[in-house]
């Protein structure tokens, strides 16, 4: 059984979300790469600062 | 410019739903019969990725709907084509979740599905023109 760590969840999903999301959300490849990229910072960055926020809530 | 109205009048034939219906069942190979090779290629590679690692983390296959959610995710999980049939078949998959990585692995399965669905559209917009 593969037990990932919640962040490393969390950069696979990212990954490979965003790889999808780049191909078939925009037209040329230079920009399904700033998309992609864009979607992977967006998901990845935003579980980090809800998760620092949960954890001074909980505090 | 021949060359050009050649390829528009070769992408007039044929059954237009092919690629859609094709990257529904199998990941990727709506993008596959449109010569899209490298594309068609990393969307099976991240929607394959993202189902084995799903069932790998244990997660649940939904198999009927008993609530609103189970039918959100029982459509979701649709959304895998061949690879939901084949998942059935082999018994993959918990029954029920019991730890939090079985949890990441049914959202994994039912997003994979919604990831080959969104491919697939994609497909069939490249066949239809609206897309380049």
């Amino acid at each position: 059984m593969f037990r990932p760590s919640h962040f490393a969840a969390v950069v696979l999903f990212a990954l490979f979300a965003s790889v999808v999301f780049g191909i078939t959300q925009r037209d040329t490849p230079r920009r399904m790469v700033r998309y992609g990229i864009y979607c992977f910072v967006l998901f990845v960055g935003s579980a980090i600062v809800l998760s620092w926020l949960m954890f001074l809530i909980a505090r | 410019m021949a060359s050009e109205q050649n390829k528009d009048a070769s992408a007039d034939k044929g059954f237009i739903y092919l690629p859609l219906i094709a990257g529904w069942l199998v990941p990727g190979a709506g993008h596959f019969l449109l010569r899209k090779w490298g594309r068609g290629t990393l969307i099976a590679v991240s929607i394959i990725g993202m189902f084995v690692l799903g069932i790998a983390m244990q997660g649940k296959i939904y198999s009927s709907a008993h609530d609103v959610l189970d039918l959100l995710g029982l459509a979701g999980d649709l959304g895998n084509g061949l690879l939901f049939v084949f998942s059935r078949i082999l018994g993959l998959g918990a029954e029920q979740v019991q730890v939090t990585t079985a949890d990441y692995g049914t959202r994994f399965i039912v997003v994979a599905g919604l990831l080959n669905v969104i491919a697939a559209v994609d497909a069939h917009n490249l066949r239809t023109g609206r897309k380049s």
